[in-house]
């Protein structure tokens, strides 16, 4: 049985470096003292802590909930005391910190009751919703929250792929992963295509990874098809993949569901077979440690396990190591911090030296070999897209569909003026992201403003109203011969307010502001000068005052 | 010299009746420029402009009477998108008027008297609050105008600038390695 | 139909109007800015040129003949004039974002030589009432197909690591100068 295969354009042929990794089974990792859990951990919006500070947590529990739509649960990697609700640093391309929940360990490691859960005869709906606060969300690196994924929503779901190709070099978790855990995978398996309601499974595993085949192979029932797809860089995209089983090209600016094929990674696959059957929440995954270490291998890691200490699990980095890269080489990023947890998203860590990964070349200029266009995966023409983020035109490198970029490499790793065009990609796409957001916000501030104006005209208006008819009784009053009372509340108002006032000047003077303190000398002149306008304003409304 | 006369003249009459029935078919009623210039303006309404707010600024600028470089907020990109839209040369921006980090008003809660000041100098009704409570601006609507500053009889009000988060933070522009090769 | 044939092909690419002759450089450098502009201008002076060719040759023949051949400068300017008013009241109102681009060289297309040089051509050259149509179309043409070849090299230009001192228009000038070497090539392609 040999299914036809598509070859998609480009793509490229990067060392592998597969066998330093997989020779080895999945190894587990003893108790850490300390598990640092961020709450952002998919994309869309981050999880709402829902543990303060000295709470005893049990493996497994709940500790942020998903918040709005697009967002999925986050649970405690294991039993202990939460020490810590403040910024850590996360694994982010930015180096910065993120909000974090710190479970200090008590070693017990005691679990929730987990309920496996009856699916074949749950709703699809209620199905869904347990899967969400089971934080489930695709292992493969983009972290989407799953249980939206297995909505077939409006479009028909036709086709379900399982994405087991593992294209980028180095990363091996998922052929562990196969190997050892196939028929867990498969159940996993099983309930997506319950909740999505397909037809047709396909399992697509690049033929660099023939253990990995053959396990599968061995545990799938008669109506899933494991097919062997040809090694060659980024086949595991999703679209990528896609096109090479089906011949189905996604759409410019869409999604596989859009022409009813929904794509999944292993590990989710997996994770699901845990959540579903067993009960148990996405606290772990497999990750794969290799590159400059001392014994390289995959790992079963608990959320929130620090980096550095699934370093130190896998022997530690060997003398002449030069830094780490999360993810893989072709998509992944410089680790900043290695105090940075493992995260959902987190599938490899690789230890660089300058032998393995040499510093990049001089970037020079582009000489329009067309390289990268032939390299490129999704048809695009990256020459003219760096040409225009170079630039700065953001919208001419829109109209050469920008946005269509997986950032998968190709361009870059082929360009022989070694030219980090994904670099450029990536700037381009970020401003004009910040761009979209901006303009969002001005039209809310018009909006806003606008409304502002016509409210001060109707207020005008309305006592414009109240202050004609007024006029119209007192000088009924008037012509009746009855005295107009002048308000006896307004001298005790005026005494109130003054006495506020000396208060909160005593209160403004007990309180320095934190804030002033040690100013660069620009900033103390900005400070300065504000401080002028202000006073002269408040001399205009103090003698208004006295006027009044 | 009489035909030369009649020549021009109905020459001349023949235009102009053109002309003129053609400024009746084509009469412009408003100016939708406006608009297209308040778009790309940042709406804060900050004033720095010299005009009382952006739309005023954008019909200024229809009309040819301001300048294109009088907004700060919208720095050296505004300016280009509006050079480009109208189709002059880009410019600096004017004398004095450099842009700030981006930042929100922040009431100090210790200091507030509830007089209600700022609510009604707020140009997109940011601040919430009644008299003799305490205010609070609701930061994800704050343009950053500082226009709440100058009322507050008590300076309670202090700009601060909106720091880079995971979610916020953007890839930067790549850095060319020519020179530290050279 | 082979000779108008011929005389459309001539001015747009042999006697280019503004590579070959020299003409109408004003909006060529003031206008190539940005392609869709380009492209705008060019119809308006295509427009306004056809129409001018046109009606100058009419005025020429019947209204002013030999005797009056000394207003002919006067009443082909009145003319241009008034069609490129017409044009502008129109623009105005179907376009009020391309009018204020096209903003001083809308009206400037009465100015503009190339459009007072074809109908002076046309009465040199001794064309008949379809010629000078057709030599008003292809100068027109000419001039629009440069304009936006020139355009788009200029924004491509635009975002290209030029030395300091040669951005803007300076690079311009040596691309336009470079675009008229190019169309010499086509030297002796008729006659």
């Amino acid at each position: 049985m040999s299914r036809k295969l598509f070859t998609f354009n480009g793509g490229v042929h990067p060392d592998g470096h597969k066998a330093v990794s997989n020779a080895t089974p999945i190894r587990a990792m003893s108790l850490l003292p300390h598990y640092v859990v961020p709450m952002r951990q998919h994309i869309g919006a981050p999880a709402r802590p829902m543990v303060s500070i000295g709470d005893q947590v049990l493996r497994g529990q709940m500790i942020g909930a998903a918040e709005g739509y697009v967002s999925t649960a986050v649970h405690a990697p294991t039993s202990g005391r939460v020490v810590a609700i403040d910024a850590r640093a996360v694994p982010h391309p930015s180096g910065l910190f993120d909000l974090a929940v710190v479970i200090e360990a008590d070693g017990e490691d005691q679990a929730l009751e987990f309920q496996p859960l009856d699916w074949r005869n749950l709703d699809p709906s209620a199905l869904r919703n347990r899967i969400r606060d089971m934080g489930l969300a695709g292992l493969g690196g983009a972290v989407f929250p799953s249980f939206i994924k297995l909505n077939p929503g409006a479009q028909k779901i036709h086709t379900l792929i399982l994405n087991g190709a593992e294209c980028e070099p180095w990363i091996t978790c998922d052929d562990r992963l196969m190997r050892e855990r196939a028929a867990e995978i498969v159940r996993g398996i099983e309930v997506m295509r319950h909740a999505l309601g397909c037809r047709t499974t396909l399992i697509g595993i690049e033929d660099n990874k023939p253990e990995a085949l053959a396990a599968m192979r061995a545990a799938v029932p008669a109506d899933m098809e494991v097919v062997s797809v040809p090694t060659l860089y980024p086949g595991g995209g999703g679209k990528q993949l896609t096109y090479t089983l089906t011949g189905v090209e996604t759409p410019t600016g869409g999604r596989s569901t859009d022409v009813g094929i929904q794509v999944f990674n292993m590990g989710t696959a997996y994770s699901l077979y845990r959540s579903v059957e067993l009960g148990e929440p996405l606290i772990s995954r497999v990750v794969t440690v290799t590159g400059h270490v001392a014994q390289a291998g995959n790992f079963d890691v608990r959320i929130g396990t620090p980096l550095k200490d699934l370093l130190a699990a896998a022997g530690g980095a060997l003398p002449g190591a030069s830094g780490e890269i999360v993810g893989g080489p072709m998509m992944g990023f410089d680790l900043m911090d290695s105090a940075a947890p493992v995260t959902k998203a987190v599938n490899c860590l690789i230890v660089k030296n300058p032998k393995l990964f040499p510093t990049k070349p001089i970037e020079l200029s582009c000489i329009r070999c067309g390289e990268c266009a032939r390299a490129c995966p999704a048809d695009l023409q990256p020459f003219e897209m760096y040409w225009y983020s170079r630039a700065k035109d953001f919208g001419r490198a829109q109209s050469y569909n920008l946005f269509d970029c997986i950032e998968c490499g190709c361009c870059s790793f082929v360009c022989p003026s070694h030219i980090p065009l994904v670099d450029y990609f990536r700037f381009a796409k970020a401003e004009i992201w910040e761009r979209e957001r901006e303009k969002y916000s001005a039209d809310q501030a018009r909006i806003r403003h606008e409304f502002k104006t016509f409210r001060l005209e109707r207020e005008k208006q309305e006592k414009a109203d109240k202050f004609a008819k007024a006029a119209e009784k007192s000088r009924e009053a008037a012509a009746s011969g009855a005295d107009v009372v002048a308000d006896p509340d307004a001298e005790k108002k005026k005494a109130i307010l003054q006495a506020a006032l000396e208060r909160a000047k005593k209160a403004k003077e007990a309180v320095t502001p934190k804030n002033t303190d040690n100013l660069p000398p620009m900033v103390q002149k900005e400070i300065d000068e504000i401080e002028a306008r202000r006073s002269k304003v408040e001399g205009n409304t103090e003698s208004q005052a006295r006027h009044e | 010299m009489i035909t030369a006369i009649f020549v021009m003249a109905a020459i001349g009459l023949l235009l102009g009746g053109i002309l003129g029935w053609a400024s009746i078919k084509f009469r412009v009623e408003d100016d939708p420029l406006v608009e297209k210039i308040d778009a790309i303006l940042p709406q804060t309404q900050c004033g720095q402009c010299g005009f009382p707010g952006c739309k005023p600024y954008a019909e200024a600028i229809a009309k040819g009477e301001a300048d294109i470089n009088q907004c700060p907020p919208g720095g050296a990109e505004g300016v280009k998108r509006l050079a480009e839209l109208l189709g002059v040369e880009a410019k600096p921006l004017g004398e004095g008027l450099e842009p700030k980090p981006k930042s929100v008003a922040v009431i100090d809660e210790n200091t507030c008297i509830g007089c209600t000041l700022c609510i009604q100098a707020c140009p997109v009704d940011a601040i919430v609050g009644a008299a003799k409570q305490m205010h609070v601006i609701v930061a994800s609507q704050c343009t950053g105008c500082e226009l709440c500053l100058p009322p507050c009889p008590v300076d309670c009000i202090s700009m601060q600038v909106i720091k880079e988060d995971v979610l916020t933070w953007k890839w930067r522009y790549p850095i060319h390695m020519m020179k530290r090769a050279a | 139909m082979e000779n108008y044939l011929l005389l459309l092909i001539g001015t747009v690419f042999v006697n280019n109007i503004v590579l070959s002759k020299i003409l109408g450089l004003c909006p060529f450098m003031g206008v190539s800015r940005k392609l869709e502009t380009a492209i705008s201008m060019g119809a308006a002076t295509t427009f306004v040129l056809t129409l001018a060719s046109g009606a100058s040759y009419l005025i020429d023949t019947y209204l002013l003949g030999q005797e009056l051949s000394y207003l002919r400068t006067l009443s082909f300017i009145v003319v241009i004039a008034g069609i490129v008013g017409f044009t502008e009241m129109f623009i105005k109102k179907t376009s009020p974002v391309l009018f204020r681009v096209l903003g001083i060289y809308l009206p400037l297309i009465t100015t503009n030589c190339a459009v007072l040089g074809i109908p002076l051509l046309n009465v040199r050259e001794q064309h008949n009432f379809i010629e000078s149509l057709f030599y008003g179309l292809g100068g027109a043409l000419g001039f629009s197909l440069v304009l936006v070849l020139f355009a788009a090299m200029r924004e491509r230009l635009e975002a290209a690591d030029a030395p300091t001192p040669f951005k803007g228009v300076s690079i311009a000038m040596i691309t336009a100068g470079l675009m008229s070497l190019a169309f010499m090539g086509f030297a002796g392609l008729i006659r």
